[in-house]
């Protein structure tokens, strides 16, 4: 229909992953796993419903009060001796950064996971300007060593199968013999990281929840990696996008419970670390200092529509994928955004505007799969049909960039043309008597024909419809 | 057995309206004739109001609000009297049940969209919850499986009545299928804007509908039939696929 | 620049249409009764921790003997221990001139002189905890002045002292009850068994990062 030029792309980079039978293989059997482990841990409905509805509020609470609660967890990390910073767009993010790290002098930073610094493609930022940035999440530095995007939020290298990630290491990695075992590569990976980790001039992470009542910043993980980079370097740097707050101590609980078992199935991390503040006098390990840069990034302006505001109760537990059929087809690369998946087809495009990614709402069949499973209830499909409607139809919100421009008057003529139908009894059924008569008639190269009976024999039209039937089975109109 | 649905059960009427579906009316008026028959087979009186023609999802889905409630309202006229709205189709209930007082939010009818949208009840559902419906069969031994349509399931929380009613058929098997509530991959107009993922998804429904050995295949919802059965067609499976309505008519009609 | 920045941020956020805040719902978490220690015990073991039931007077005893067999064979046979603490003290005092047990080395020096034999040196780090919580198989760490934060992460075993009595049932009971928000300190840490990563191909792998063992000294007091 409308957007060939937009959709082309997600369909022409869907069609790669689609004919990869190893790929589809990688993802439908991690998919599988997580989805079967998440469904053992909310096995106890009553259960889910009543912490999902916990989570949902406090989430909702959060943004209710966003700008105060920005403003008291600024004075919290303040007083605990956090230095807050605040970005508008991640070119600024990043220059906040650098500069951080040029008055330290800093070469070499590793990182811990945080897809903020994706969305600033730190990375590659620093790298322009003389620092090296060592991912230290196993599955980020496989897939930095392999020049790659992740393709997952929460498993960034999910795509990739032993045998791939053992070529890899073998490559990269001085002396590594090639080995198939899991065991022996993550020890590799230990050996290379640990010195690494030892040598670096700074740590960076991101963010899973900032305490606005205490100054708290919250980071799960179970590698051990974000403990380090958070704790050996003398220098910390977290970037978090501005939404992810938890107003309360007591909130803390409840959202990461939703989080590490929506996730990965886990009832938690191996590691939650709390961090408060840099270290303290008498103190003999921690960074001495700590800095929290606080990204904007078209989130201030996602939270100007009520509706679409819903998008930012997000806490990036990736589950939303792991259920999505389209993803689990397509895997994460297909979407060519930082987020994919359903929070990514809805996200992106607020984030980015139509005009980029308004394709991506219409990658989804709205079959609601993503919708019963989010730990904080976001009403992803409603939003997914609004975007398509932003896209086509721009209403007075300011929320959303290059509304309208996949305008074209050949679809709006089409729909134009199908209300008169349906809006119209007597047209309605002179149309049916036409389809019925000729429809069986349509050549099959014909556009919409050709797609569906790609894979599909053509749809019949019965010799009579319903409407004739009911009335020959003596059924009243009236 | 408690409705999966939020909305209560209402007492069971003398009369119901009955919406056909516009891909029943045009594909499947066998299957829509057949869910009306077996609520006549129960006492009620039905009523096909020949002025109704879609719910409008197509549009509304597309994010064409104004053409999807000018069509809403087509219907609003077709159903006048307060009877209930029956469906045999879990995406076209769902679409007016949950869909129609967001979509009216703010306009001038909001108030006839929402009593509209609160008398629409997916067949398989009133069939237990309403008429507790009996079905003696008589048919031969068969082995079935279910596909749930993922708007039956996810908006009208209709999980186990079809299957309940599949199991009130003495001989009738049904056979579970692990995926039963995976998406078939239809998805409307998402078949044909990427057809090849729409494809993918819809050989792994038939690949795993095959899996479960069972010889017919029934679901409650059109497009999904529509999907499945084509899919099954042009590859040449064995296994049977069937609209509900149909398949418990034909099973205890004799 | 950041002042700017801030600045329309907030004016943005501020200029929004505003919602209203919803109540907390009721929300319970998890009782166990007189299953918590067994629930506790069961969960670690779950994330492959090593669980052992001792008392107050035994443990150090109980430790030498588990680090007897863990440390076979190693060089240095090195742990590392926090000297300020009730549990360090405990150690240092029952070791004292015991010819099996390992070396014990303090972290009592910043971090910046002390990263050689933390990295690359000691074979486990003991540390103390201020909870348990059974619903998630959780030692509740609470780092500080006395007690550094990497002696928990750096070496290969970790071996954490846990009370059985300040056991709960589940975080939210641990952080009301200890009235965590009115006095946190620079790091707190939950732990749920050793390092662990499932990045590839979701096969489990332990100690990508930090300790490949965790060993857990259930203490009472008899």
């Amino acid at each position: 229909m409308a957007d060939t030029a937009a959709a082309s792309t997600f369909v022409e980079r869907a069609h790669k992953v689609l004919g990869n039978t190893k790929l589809r293989g990688n993802f439908r059997r991690a998919m599988d796993g997580l989805m079967a482990k998440r469904a053992a841990q909310f096995a106890d409905i009553a259960a889910w419903k009543s912490l999902r509805a916990r989570g949902a509020a406090a989430k909702r609470r959060v943004l209710a009060r966003l700008p105060e609660l920005l403003e008291q967890l600024e004075a919290n990390c303040t007083a605990n001796g956090i230095t807050v910073h605040w970005a508008e767009t991640t070119h600024e993010a990043n220059s906040i950064v650098l500069k951080i790290l040029q008055d330290h002098d800093a070469r070499t930073i590793v990182k811990g996971k945080s897809m903020v610094s994706e969305e600033m493609h730190l990375n590659a930022f620093l790298q322009k300007h003389g620092i090296e940035a060592i991912e230290s999440d196993l599955g980020e530095y496989i897939i930095q060593l392999a020049g790659e995007a992740p393709s997952h939020i929460v498993m960034p290298c999910i795509h990739k199968n032993k045998g791939e990630i053992a070529e890899l290491f073998t490559r990269h990695i001085d002396g590594q013999p090639y080995t198939e075992d899991v065991a022996e590569l993550t020890d590799a990976a230990r050996r290379v990281l640990r010195s690494r980790f030892a040598a670096a001039d700074a740590g960076l992470s991101g963010v899973n929840f900032a305490v606005a009542e205490t100054g708290t910043l919250v980071l799960v993980e179970n590698e051990g990696n974000g403990r380090l980079s958070t704790t050996l370097p003398p220098l910390h740097i977290a970037v978090m996008g501005i939404e992810k707050l938890a107003e309360k101590l007591e909130d803390i609980p409840p959202l990461l419970s939703l989080l590490t078992r929506s996730a990965t199935g886990q009832g938690i991390t191996t590691y939650v670390n709390m961090i408060t503040s840099p270290r303290k006098a008498g103190e003999k390990d921690g960074p001495q200092e700590v800095h929290l840069v606080l990204l904007d990034n078209g989130r201030s302006r996602v939270y100007a529509d009520d509706q679409l505001r819903d998008t930012l109760r997000c806490i990036r537990c990736g589950a939303c994928m792991n259920h999505c059929p389209v993803y689990a087809r397509v895997g994460g690369h297909t979407y060519n955004a930082v987020y994919p998946g359903p929070i990514g087809k809805i996200l992106t495009p607020q984030l980015d505007g139509i005009a980029v990614a308004g394709d991506l709402p219409h990658a989804c069949t709205l079959c609601n799969a993503c919708v019963e499973i989010c730990p904080v209830n976001i009403p992803i499909a409603d939003i997914m049909v609004r975007l398509r409607r932003e896209a086509v139809h721009p209403s007075d919100s300011p929320a959303v960039m290059g509304a309208g421009c996949k305008h074209t008057a050949t679809e709006a003529a089409v729909w134009a043309g199908w209300k008169k139908m349906y809006a119209s009894p007597a047209l309605y059924r002179m149309g049916a008597r036409m389809m019925q008569r000729f429809g069986n008639m349509m050549p099959g190269g014909m556009p919409l024909l050709k797609e569906w009976t790609s894979v599909r024999t053509r749809p019949v039209f019965a010799k009579k419809t319903l409407h004739e039937l009911a009335k020959e089975q003596g059924y009243s109109d009236v | 057995m408690t409705p999966a649905s939020a909305y209560p059960v209402p007492p069971k009427p003398d009369t119901v309206y009955y919406f056909g579906t516009c891909l029943v009316d045009l594909f499947y008026p066998d299957a829509g004739l057949a869910g009306m028959d077996l609520l006549r087979r129960e006492g009620l009186k039905v009523v096909f109001p020949q002025n109704q023609t879609c719910c409008g999802q197509p549009a509304r889905n597309t994010g064409m609000y104004e053409e999807a409630r000018a069509v809403a309202r087509t219907q609003f006229k077709a159903f006048p009297n307060p009877w209930p709205i029956i469906v045999p189709s879990g995406s076209c209930a769902g679409m007016m049940r949950m869909h129609y007082p967001d979509l009216f939010a703010g306009e001038p009818d909001q108030a006839e969209a929402e009593a509209f949208a609160s008398r629409v009840y997916e067949l398989t559902w009133f069939l237990v919850h309403v008429l507790d419906i009996q079905l003696k069969d008589k048919g031969e031994p068969l082995t079935v499986t279910w596909h749930g349509s993922c708007h039956s399931v996810r908006e009208m929380g209709v999980t186990d009545e079809p299957k309940e009613l599949l199991r009130r058929l003495s001989n009738v098997t049904l056979v579970e299928n692990p995926r039963e509530k995976e998406c078939c991959g239809f998805g409307g107009t998402f078949a044909v804007r990427m057809p090849e993922v729409s494809g993918a998804m819809v050989t792994d429904k038939v690949v795993s509908i095959e899996g479960t050995g069972a010889a017919q295949m029934v679901t409650g919802d059109c497009g999904c039939l529509m999907n499945i059965s084509g899919a099954m067609g042009k590859s040449g499976s064995p296994v049977k696929a069937r609209h509900i309505a149909e398949f418990l008519k034909e099973r205890t009609h004799g | 620049m950041s002042e700017d920045a801030r600045a329309r941020i907030l004016s943005r956020l501020r200029a929004a249409p505003p919602a209203a805040a919803p109540d907390r719902p009721d929300w319970q978490p998890p009782r166990f009764g007189d299953q918590r220690m067994a629930r506790f015990r069961t969960m670690l073991e779950s994330w492959r921790a090593e669980v052992h039931d001792t008392t107050a007077a035994a443990w150090p005893d109980t430790l030498a003997g588990i680090l007897a067999t863990k440390l076979a064979g190693k060089n240095s046979r090195t742990v590392v221990y926090a000297p300020g603490t009730a549990t360090g003290k405990t150690l240092a005092d029952a070791w004292a001139g015991r010819e099996d047990a390992p070396a014990l080395v303090p972290y009592t020096e910043p971090v910046e002189s002390f990263k050689s034999v933390l990295v690359q040196q000691a074979d486990a780090g003991v540390t103390g905890t201020v909870a348990g919580i059974a619903e998630t198989g959780t030692l509740v760490l609470w780092p500080g002045a006395d007690e550094p934060r990497l002696m928990s992460l750096l070496p290969p075993v970790h071996v954490a002292v846990v009370a059985a009595s300040s056991v709960r049932d589940s975080m939210a009971e641990v952080v009301a009850e200890q009235g965590w928000k009115d006095r946190m300190p620079t790091n707190v840490v939950l732990v749920s068994g050793p390092s662990k990563t499932a990045d590839i191909e979701q096969t489990l792998a332990f100690g990508v990062h930090g300790p490949k063992e965790l060993v857990v000294l259930v203490v009472t007091d008899a």
